[in-house]
């Protein structure tokens, strides 16, 4: 049994009051969370310091305006923060987190990581549709009855990793009936309790994993499933995956979004990547046809070898798409059966290495021997 | 199936085993088929998938990447790096169904120009069976 926070307040007050009394009681010195800009619903990722300021947060809101991982990591390249700061993110974008920390770009220390059972994110383009409020509204009942809320995403639909693993504090909303009442903080790690000793709100036990959390997990496997199914139909093949993708336009917005990808000078926008018109000529001489901008499968099937392996299934690259192709569901596809293969999950243990980066003698024997 | 057909096959080989390994077999005057096209690399770990997937799509009908035998490596560990990302580079072909029989690896080392010249012809042939690569039918990818 885990030790949990009991707040007798609405799940996002509950939060709110545990984070302002770390920033009253001098615990963090800054808050990393969602933050609303304005009356037209704009939100965005922002670092408080200023405990009026946190009025405006909103750290459960269903948008994920850019993988936070990514962010976070950006924040703690150059040096780990000197001050304490606690993180509210998603389970995808701690994932992210811990995958680039393992790539060496950032550092875990003095950051208290908060998430939550994740219900999943509306799509990006939805933020201004004004219709938040009805969509909230919605949203927070599908929660209650651990049920996928038809407004979100494909990729949030399918996705059955919504328990964050590493995090040192994880809110309760998936299956939480009474949400308006009744706010439950998981105290994951020592320091976690730490961190939540002397907070408002009565110490219980409880557990997590429950008979709702399963039953959205199974839903969601079974999403899942089917996604690749379907996607076998539409993208098999040379053919049919270059039809999936006909209609790329070369941005490399995939890439910019997505949190694994973090090389400085991408190979793809690089030198060796570049068109001369000595490549135009001979490969028009062979094919007698171009497709312009050239090279855009071999920019996904290239990112694919690079970062699948690591896919924290967030999906993002989908989210950014201005053609809308499913970019998530090929990555998501590829990056399972990359990560059964080497018995890898992601964002799991910081402490494994990345299945790319390493190596073991004994394995794959029968590799290159016929 | 077009029995003319010669395939195209691009050969990434490692400088001390297999490459060394195809001289043999040349010396010894043995049957190498004309459809490999050899690049040398110093070490089977310098084949950047990339090389392997911008061959692949530029239409070329099979790729071989050829290294020393495990444990056997001139810079000790090169070829289990190779190894790893030669099972990735399987995964996902086989995941989008973008028949992976085209590439391959083999470990061949500088004394088995027998074996060399075994594999090549090998290769050749599943590739004629296979028949040229599908991205010339796709033009525009």
């Amino acid at each position: 049994m885990a030790k949990a926070l009991k707040i007798n307040k609405n799940t996002e007050e509950g939060l709110l009051q545990l984070l302002e009394f770390l920033l009253d009681s001098e615990k963090v010195e800054g808050i990393f969370s969602l933050k609303k800009l304005n009356k037209n619903g704009n939100i965005a990722y922002s670092l408080i310091t200023n405990k009026d300021e946190l009025k405006g947060a909103v750290p459960l809101d269903p948008h994920m305006p850019v993988n936070a991982g990514k962010i976070l990591s950006h924040f703690t390249l150059a040096e780990k923060t000197k001050r304490p700061v606690a993180a509210v993110l998603r389970p995808c974008e701690l994932r992210a987190f811990v995958e680039l920390i393992k790539r060496a770009q950032g550092s875990l220390e003095n950051i208290l990581l908060i998430s939550l059972s994740c219900g999943g994110v509306f799509p990006i383009d939805t933020m201004n549709n004004g219709d938040a409020k009805k969509r909230s509204s919605s949203y927070a009942e599908s929660l209650k009855k651990a049920e996928n809320s038809p407004d979100v995403r494909k990729t949030c639909q399918s996705c059955d990793n919504f328990l964050p693993q590493l995090a040192d504090m994880t809110v309760l909303t998936v299956g939480k009936k009474d949400a308006d009442k009744e706010c439950i903080i998981y105290l994951n790690t020592k320091q976690g309790e730490n961190f939540a000793k002397d907070a408002p709100g009565n110490t219980i036990s409880a557990e997590i994993e429950s008979s709702e959390t399963e039953k959205l997990k199974s839903k969601r496997k079974e999403n899942k499933e089917k996604l690749f199914k379907d996607f076998e139909k539409t993208g098999n093949g040379i053919s049919g995956f270059s039809r999936v993708f006909a209609a790329c336009l070369g941005c490399h917005g995939c890439g910019e979004a997505c949190p694994i990808c973090y090389c400085t000078l991408c190979d793809f926008d690089s030198k060796t990547c570049e068109y001369k018109p000595e490549s135009y000529e001979s490969e028009l001489e062979h094919k007698g046809g171009l497709k312009i901008p050239p090279g855009t499968l071999f920019y996904h099937l290239g990112r694919m070898s690079h970062m699948a392996v690591s896919c924290v299934a967030c999906g993002m690259c989908s989210d950014v798409c201005p053609v809308n192709i499913p970019v998530a569901d090929v990555f998501t596809k590829v990056g399972a059966a990359l990560q059964d293969v080497f018995q890898y999950s992601p964002g799991k243990d910081i402490e494994e290495p990345v299945p790319s980066g390493t190596f073991k003698e004994e394995e794959f024997k029968e590799v290159g021997e016929h | 199936m077009d029995k003319d057909f010669t395939p195209t096959i691009i050969g990434f080989l490692c400088n001390w085993c297999s490459y060394t390994g195809a001289d043999l077999a040349g010396t010894a005057r043995m049957h190498i088929p004309p459809s490999i096209r050899i690049i040398r690399v110093m070490c089977s770990g310098r084949i950047d998938p990339l090389f392997v997937l911008r061959t692949y799509l530029k239409g070329a009908d099979g790729v071989m990447m050829m290294g020393c035998h495990p444990g056997d490596c001139h810079y000790q560990k090169g070829n289990y790096s190779t190894r790893r990302r030669y099972v990735m580079l399987d995964t996902i072909l086989k995941t989008l169904g973008l028949d992976e029989k085209r590439i391959g690896l083999w470990w061949v080392s500088a004394s088995e120009a027998p074996r060399y010249e075994k594999v090549t012809n090998e290769f050749t042939e599943s590739i004629k069976k296979m028949g040229p690569n599908p991205v010339f039918k796709e033009i525009f990818i």
